[in-house]
């Protein structure tokens, strides 16, 4: 535990991060004790009230108690985000370690795909995907249609990785000793990979977190659950930035600007473990 | 550059038009039902003064992609009208033709993106070289944080930050649209200025958050660079502390951001059309909204199609100009 | 013979965390015009460190904390910031190590010469230059077309002419040669070793070798200095030094070299090179010292002179 205290001294970005992140579990966790979830819904309250001590976050034109909505929506974004990113990293890792470790035909395909993958832009896919299956997504199979695309940068950020990894003194020696591919792969690849897995993800959670709330902005996402996105659309859909309703698109917008804000200084601060050599420069 | 690196670029752009074409007919049919059709009989059904219009598109859709007809058959009709731009006509806008509205709205976003992506790619470059440089000043050091900081915010959510700040508290600037309501477009001064007004704030939103990316970035190759032999060789040469940072440093340093440019582009289109949405700037993406709105499969399709495809051009004439930059690229003579 | 440069007290030191580490402790010496003086020492004994100190090219961590680097009556430590600058390569120059890739790789070979030019005051219009850089290419014996070349068409061998090309542009009074055939094959280091000698010659300049391997060192210095563990342990005319080494650590080096040393009794030097960071007391080399007494433990040997050109740093010497 003391160990740990004094690492975060010396990662300044892993300990804002995390501070930040727990932040909000704090907040959602005390959230589901103050306020009635229920008030999440449409119609619960009465319609576009100010911040005050009854509705601190103010209320919205569909009669939402937003601090109910956020108590409510923000679990649902983080689902989403992990839902696609742990399964973007999954399929990701594998399909780098099978392109890495060996090469030939297999790199070439999985490479040439994740290359041309990551030069269209994503939202504009999952757009066409999401208006294919429309007709009422739910937050799982939102996280699944974002799922699709967040292989593509996973795969060749480990690729890369690995073959960094492949070359080094440690990995010809396990082979020329006689280690099977997938031996040496769990064991003298994967425990170096970890920290930097572990980056990955984040930012993997990060990117799917941004792509689902595009979605949503666009009218893409799930109608009547109340995510952070959803949350803007109905911002936008209701003009609420013109008419003066500021206390609608703040609530929202802090909270997104605090999970973004918290992913990527744990990602900065995982590189930064991942690679110590990096520190010195930073 | 060699031929066959041409050859095999342009190839991977040709996989790229084909992929963008064979997604938008594809993924709709995998929802089992075709929404082109249900959407078509939908309107259809409506009736109105346009019903005409609408009842000769579905039997034209019916002969064509109909149900009765071999799904390879439906493909190389659908490709066929790809290649010859044609994306059929808007299903909530008829008579207009898709193809119409993409190229009015075309112009807003390429002159949007190419003005921020260029500004931003820029400043941040050279913030990031300055950053790493040990003759810089002192007071530097204090921008990365908030750059930072910004860095981790979606455009859009910035556009919202700036467009409550300077338009909505202090109205300094237009807060939604491409031109002020009743100007006639027309190339006077006065238009120009009128739209160069309406774009700073999406701009602005789009190119703070691109700076700190950047200049991350550029700092982590600059410092990098500066540790190399050539460096050491040329301030043992007495060079110019200038001509070091710029004709030894900078110019080495600068080339993997050029590579990270031509990945990032997706990524900023896909960014900046929920920029164009909420500020209303009549580009590509405020189309995009009302076609997924009106549910306008053509336009979506086209839209769709027309981005991916600019895109994957504006990648390979970074690849095809990357080589002039690093010599190391150049085959010619060995 | 006058001294082009001399060395006195300089010193170096690393600043770290766990403590500071003096790289260069303390190190004098002289060089005359048109001599060619070798460095030598185990790699950490702090010799290229010092070729770069001499040049104030020291960068932090590190800085020079003392001594006096005066070359040809000016003293380099009181120039200041741009008159350094301007004194490298016109008044030293170095060339790089050659197993380091030291030209820009964006940079054609006449552009790295040009912007030494520019950025020294020489203004040239381009069929001075182009003249200019051809001389240059033959001198080192490069055809002139290398010069619209990049690096990386380039072979090694090559590379380090050109690198020499650069060093000799304005004519300096003394060149500092920082392990130049490292990594080369041996041919190749001949070939560019020969070149260096010329260049020199024919320049009429001093030149600093800076270097581990002996046998090199035999056939091109006229005066040989010992580094090891950030001290010059000895200093001595090559044929002397090779005849009648006075240090135990020259000895040591000198009978590792296998033409020189008795047939069948190669030896290395037992034991390893000390961490800088974490020196023994007294003399550094006692641990690994067969003469080794109670006295090298406790007392760290001054450098004595023991004849008018040779000093050594030994209590035993």
């Amino acid at each position: 535990m003391r160990g740990l205290i004094r690492y975060f001294r010396r990662n300044l970005s892993l300990l804002v991060g995390s501070s930040l992140l727990l932040l909000l579990v704090v907040f959602v966790v005390t959230g589901h004790f103050v306020v009635d979830v229920e008030d999440a819904r449409a119609l619960s309250v009465r319609p576009l009230q100010p911040p005050s001590w009854r509705y601190p976050f103010g209320t919205d034109r569909q009669g939402r108690d937003l601090l109910a909505v956020m108590v409510a929506g923000t679990p649902l974004t983080l689902r989403i985000g992990f839902i696609a990113g742990i399964l973007g990293v999954a399929i990701g890792t594998v399909l780098a370690f099978a392109a890495a470790y060996y090469r030939g035909w297999a790199d070439t395909i999985i490479r040439g795909i994740a290359d041309i993958g990551l030069t269209v832009p994503g939202l504009l896919v999952l757009i066409i995907i999401a208006v294919g299956i429309r007709g009422g997504l739910s937050v799982n199979q939102m996280a699944l249609v974002v799922a699709s695309l967040a292989w593509l940068n996973p795969t060749r950020t480990i690729r890369a990785q690995v073959l960094s990894l492949r070359e080094r003194g440690y990995v010809e020696i396990a082979r020329m000793s006689g280690m099977s591919g997938p031996a040496i792969i769990f064991f003298e690849l994967m425990p170096n990979l970890l920290p930097y897995l572990a980056a990955t993800l984040v930012n993997a959670v990060s990117s799917a977190i941004l792509a689902s709330i595009g979605l949503e902005v666009l009218g893409l996402g799930p109608i009547d659950a109340p995510t952070l996105g959803m949350t803007l659309y109905w911002v936008n859909f209701n003009a609420a930035m013109i008419n003066g309703w500021w206390w609608w698109w703040l609530a929202p917008t802090v909270i997104i600007v605090l999970v973004f804000l918290g992913l990527f200084f744990v990602t900065v601060g995982l590189d930064e473990y991942a690679n110590p050599r990096l520190r010195k420069s930073a | 550059m060699r031929m066959i690196d041409i050859v095999r670029r342009c190839g991977v752009f040709a996989v790229i038009v084909l992929l963008a074409a064979s997604l938008n007919f594809f993924l709709p049919k995998l929802s089992g039902q075709d929404p082109v059709r249900t959407k078509l009989l939908q309107q259809a059904a409506l009736g109105g003064y346009v019903h005409q219009g609408i009842d000769d598109m579905v039997k034209l859709y019916e002969k064509r992609f109909g149900l009765d007809r071999p799904l390879w058959e439906q493909y190389f009709n659908y490709l066929g009208d790809v290649a010859r731009l044609d994306f059929n006509y808007s299903i909530a806008n008829y008579p207009r033709t898709v193809a119409e509205m993409i190229t009015e709205a075309i112009p807003w976003t390429i002159g949007l993106l190419s003005m921020t992506t260029l500004l931003s790619f820029v400043i941040g470059t050279l913030l990031g070289a300055l950053l790493a440089w040990p003759r810089a000043p002192r007071w530097m050091a204090w921008l990365m944080p908030p750059l930072w900081a910004l860095h981790a915010i979606p455009f859009f959510l910035l556009g919202l930050i700036l467009m409550y700040l300077l338009a909505f508290q202090v109205p300094l600037l237009p807060i939604f649209g491409g031109y002020s309501v009743g100007v006639q477009p027309a190339l006077s001064l006065a238009f120009v200025l009128d739209v160069v007004r309406h774009a700073t704030l999406p701009a602005l939103s789009i190119i703070l958050v691109s700076i700190g990316g950047w200049a991350l970035g550029m700092r982590g190759m600059m410092v990098t660079t500066m540790g190399e032999d050539y460096v050491v060789f040329a301030e043992g040469k007495g060079l110019r502390s200038l001509t070091i940072f710029l004709r030894y440093c900078l110019r080495n340093a600068i080339l993997p951001q050029i590579t990270a440019l031509a990945l990032a582009l997706g990524q900023i289109l896909s960014g900046a059309v929920l920029v164009e949405v909420i500020f209303g700037y009549p580009g590509i993406g405020t189309l995009l909204f009302q076609a997924i709105r009106e549910n306008d499969h053509f336009l979506i399709q086209g839209i769709v199609f027309t981005v991916i495809v600019a895109l994957g051009l504006a990648t390979l004439i970074l690849d095809l100009v990357y080589p002039l930059l690093d010599p190391r690229i150049t085959y010619q003579r060995s | 013979m006058s001294a082009v440069l001399s060395v006195e007290g300089l010193r170096v030191q690393f600043d770290h965390p766990l403590g500071a580490v003096h790289a260069v402790d303390d190190v004098s010496f002289t060089l005359d015009a048109n001599e060619r003086l070798g460095l030598a020492g185990e790699s950490g004994s702090g010799k290229s460190t010092m070729a770069l100190a001499i040049l104030r090219m020291i960068r932090p961590p590190g800085r020079i904390t003392g001594g006096r680097v005066t070359l040809d009556g000016t003293e380099l430590s009181a120039l200041d910031h741009e008159a350094m600058r301007r004194l490298r390569l016109a008044g030293i120059a170095m060339v790089p190590q050659g197993s380091m890739n030291s030209l820009n790789p964006v940079m054609r070979i006449r552009d790295q010469l040009a912007d030494a030019f520019r950025d020294h005051g020489v203004a040239l219009s381009a069929p001075e230059l182009h003249a200019r850089v051809a001389e240059l290419l033959r001198t080192v014996g490069l055809r002139p077309d290398v010069a619209d070349l990049y690096p990386h068409e380039l072979s090694g061998g090559m590379k380090q002419r050109a690198c020499i090309a650069i060093a000799i542009c304005l004519r300096p009074k003394v060149i500092i040669a920082d392990e130049p055939t490292s990594a080369l094959d041996v041919v190749v280091q001949r070939q560019v070793m020969e070149t260096l000698a010329r260049v020199q010659r024919d320049l009429g300049c001093a030149i600093i070798l800076v270097g581990h391997d002996m046998g090199l060192m035999a056939q091109f210095v006229d005066r040989l200095g010992v580094m090891y563990a950030g001290r010059l342990v000895e200093v001595a005319p090559i044929a002397e030094i090779i005849t009648t080494p006075r240090h135990p650590y020259t000895q040591a080096l000198i009978s590792s070299l296998p033409s020189l040393a008795a047939r069948g009794t190669m030896q290395g030097i037992p034991g390893l090179a000390p961490l800088l960071r974490d020196l023994p007391s007294g003399c550094a080399f006692h641990p690994r010292c067969p003469r080794a007494e109670d006295r090298c433990r406790s007392e760290k040997p001054a450098v004595r002179t023991l004849a008018p050109s040779h000093q050594a740093a030994c209590h035993f010497a």
